[in-house]
């Protein structure tokens, strides 16, 4: 039994069992500390880079919920893909791509993980399993469940695990997609984060349904609400959504209940969230919780700094070689719509 | 012997399916051979792991076709008509379509949607429409409309090995006709009209049912003392400009025939395109020939009057050769 200190107070039943269960050891929660560290580094770069105008569009930070990202592809191996939407970077860096690239897409560079091509909003890293992000709400439902389809048929034993938010409940194609994953019992992970936003609106004002994990009974979905800022919990919570998805018993659905400390996007001034939430919403940051776990678990504020400071580092370096990049030469605009040139000449 | 369309597809697929163990085939009713029973008796040939039924989900299916092919299979998806296509627009444009693009070429989408499109036997508004000027303006997609058993034939098959999404556009007119199964090993390639009738007076450009319809107007034509040349375009999306330069720099009149309403149509951006590329060629304007800008009706008396026909073809050629 782990005893737990008076900063730590077990937040959901979950917490509890999560802790009882779980055979990781603080040095294995150290190690995704770090992914988690790096993930909000890079993040907050992103920010900084966007507020001096260096990163087109509009992207979107996937700050406050990186536990998800991490506790969900800690248990994926190179061979499950992983789809995911508009707040993907999380996502993309914890499956396993490479920063730099990834930074370099976001920048719109050449090196990126696309060649400037995608951006923000459409990392891909086919070499990692990251098949990619879509700016369509809901759009990668059915991707995924059709990877999860090519997976199944090919018997290749990989599984497919998407990301989305709350909003994409909204849509007709999320209903589609859990009847079919349910009907063909594809091995299929379907990851919820739940943050109770849809851009501005709140989830009161999207659904009467309380739940997301309430969707997938009705298709005869196994389902699981779970505290998604607990990375804890979700690492447990995902071993054993992705055991029985593995195991060929068909999907799974995740709810993770989070909460986005930055804005809908960079820039987002937040007016429809009071100042009160947003201090309610801080204390619920992933990272502070995991380190305060470590902290009564004997790990001392040195070891932390000293991660903390090696990552640091390390994200400054690759962002820095991202930055260092050049632009897609202009003239390349045309290339990469078909294989065949033919197609291309003809258009 | 004989075959009809329907017949001579299904032996595509057949092939393609024995073929390539990485083609797969999924749609509404398809294990049962689907509404037209293009794919009867593959499920039972190929397995039905192989030929899957799915809910009607038009959005959904797209997308697992569109996931699936990301992921090594080579699915053949059917959209039972092209109507029903607009609840497949998001994958179709915005994922399928992009996906080798947006991925700086990482991905591929080696996917064939068959539909099937076009006014016959009151099918009436929501069944009958042809809606592939829609796709023709989305990079990334191919668009193939054959006119023949024989074109789908060869088309289809080169669809399935192409690599990139194919939206593969049959016309319910076409299903009943019926043509000598030829052996070939030769497949057409996507992207290259071909020039179903030589002659010299004046283009008409088309595809689909429409080609037998331009060929059957070049007859009449004939007996009227104007030889027409009839190019059948194969693929809409990506336009074979030069097979339609080399035959308007020949005839110096053009006729653009199809079945879809004319405003912002297939003929709408060939007539572009010959103005732009070819106008010291033209000897007259070029002309369209589609339908009217109304839903196509049910009445078989209105429905008629409605679809174009050789006689419309036969009147434009009329008069561009004075
Ligand atoms: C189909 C579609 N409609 C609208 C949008 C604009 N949009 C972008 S993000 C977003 C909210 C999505 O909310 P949710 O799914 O909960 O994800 P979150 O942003 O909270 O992570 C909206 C409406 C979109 N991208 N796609
Ligand atoms: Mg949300």
């Amino acid at each position: 039994m782990i005893k737990t200190s008076g900063a730590l107070t077990p937040r959901s039943h979950f917490y509890w069992i999560t802790l009882v269960q779980s055979s990781a050891k603080p040095a294995d929660w150290k190690t995704l500390l770090a992914q988690l560290w790096r993930i909000r580094l890079f993040e907050g770069h992103v920010q900084r880079l966007a507020a001096g105008g260096e990163v087109p569009g509009f992207p979107h930070l996937s700050t406050g919920q990186e536990a998800v990202a991490v506790g969900v592809c800690a248990h994926l191996t190179q061979n499950d893909v992983v789809f995911t939407g508009h707040r993907g970077h999380g996502h993309s860096l914890a499956k396993g791509c490479n920063l730099t690239a990834t930074m370099a897409e976001i920048l719109g560079r050449d090196t990126g993980l696309c060649r400037g091509r995608g951006g923000s909003m459409h990392l891909v890293d086919a070499g990692c399993g990251m098949l990619g992000a879509t700016g369509v709400v809901a759009g990668n439902l059915p991707l995924a469940a059709g990877a999860a389809w090519a997976a199944q048929a090919r018997q290749t034993g990989a599984i497919s695990v998407v990301f989305f938010g709350d909003g994409a409940t909204g849509a007709g194609v999320f209903h589609e997609t859990l009847n079919l994953a349910g009907l063909w019992k594809l091995p299929l992970l379907l990851v919820c984060e739940n943050n109770g936003y849809a851009e501005f609106t709140s989830r009161a004002e999207h659904s009467d349904v309380a739940k997301v994990s309430a969707f997938a009974a009705p298709y005869s979905i196994p389902s699981a609400t779970i505290d998604g800022n607990d990375l804890i919990a979700v690492h447990q919570s995902a071993a054993s959504a992705i055991e029985h998805v593995r195991r060929g018993d068909g999907p799974y659905l995740l709810e993770c209940m989070t909460v986005r400390l930055a804005g809908h996007y960079v820039g987002d001034q937040q007016q429809y969230r009071s100042k009160e939430e947003l201090a309610e919403a801080l204390k619920k940051c992933p990272i502070e919780r995991l380190k305060s776990y470590l902290l009564s678990q004997g790990v001392t504020d040195d070891e932390l700094m000293a991660i903390a400071d090696q990552i640091k580092q390390e994200v400054q370096r690759d962002v820095d070689a991202a930055r260092a990049a050049a632009a897609p030469d202009p003239a390349s605009f045309a290339e990469g719509v078909y294989a065949s040139p033919l197609l291309a000449a003809g258009c | 012997m004989a075959q009809t369309f329907i017949e001579i597809l299904r032996r595509a697929l057949d092939e393609e399916m024995a073929r390539d163990a990485a083609v797969y085939l999924l749609g509404e009713d398809v294990a049962e051979g689907g509404a037209f029973g293009v794919t009867k008796g593959l499920a039972a040939k190929h397995g039905a792991t192989r030929v899957k039924n799915t809910p009607i989900s038009e959005a959904a299916i797209t997308g697992m076709a569109t996931g699936a092919a990301l992921c090594g299979l080579k699915p053949i998806l059917e959209i039972m008509f092209i109507d029903f296509a607009t609840l497949a627009l998001d994958c179709l444009v915005n994922q399928a379509a992009k996906y080798r693009y947006m991925s700086g070429g990482q991905l591929a989408v080696p996917m064939v949607v068959r539909t099937q499109s076009g006014a016959a036997g009151g099918a009436a508004a929501q069944h009958s429409q042809s809606l592939e000027s829609w796709f023709i303006h989305v990079p990334g997609l191919v668009v193939v409309a054959p006119s023949s058993p024989m074109e789908a034939y060869g088309l289809l098959k080169s669809a399935i090995r192409l690599g990139d999404p194919v939206l593969f556009i049959e016309h319910k007119r076409l299903y009943a006709m019926k043509e000598d199964f030829v052996d070939s090993a030769e497949l057409p390639t996507i992207g290259k009209a071909r020039v179903a009738r030589e002659g010299s007076d004046v283009t008409i450009i088309a595809y689909s049912a429409m080609v037998r319809t331009a060929l059957e107007a070049a007859e009449t034509l004939a007996g009227r003392g104007i030889s027409a040349e009839v190019i059948d375009l194969r693929t809409l999306l990506p336009l074979d400009m030069a097979t339609i330069s080399a035959s308007v720099s020949k005839t110096h009149r053009a006729i653009v025939a199809h079945e879809a309403v004319m405003s912002g149509g297939v003929g709408a951006e060939i007539a572009a395109r010959i103005a732009d590329e070819l106008f010291d060629e033209l000897d007259a304007p070029v002309k369209r020939v589609g339908c009217p800008f109304v839903p196509i009706p049910f009445a078989p008396e209105l429905e008629k009057a409605l679809l174009p026909n050789a006689l419309s073809i036969v009147q434009a050629a009329q008069e561009l050769v004075r």
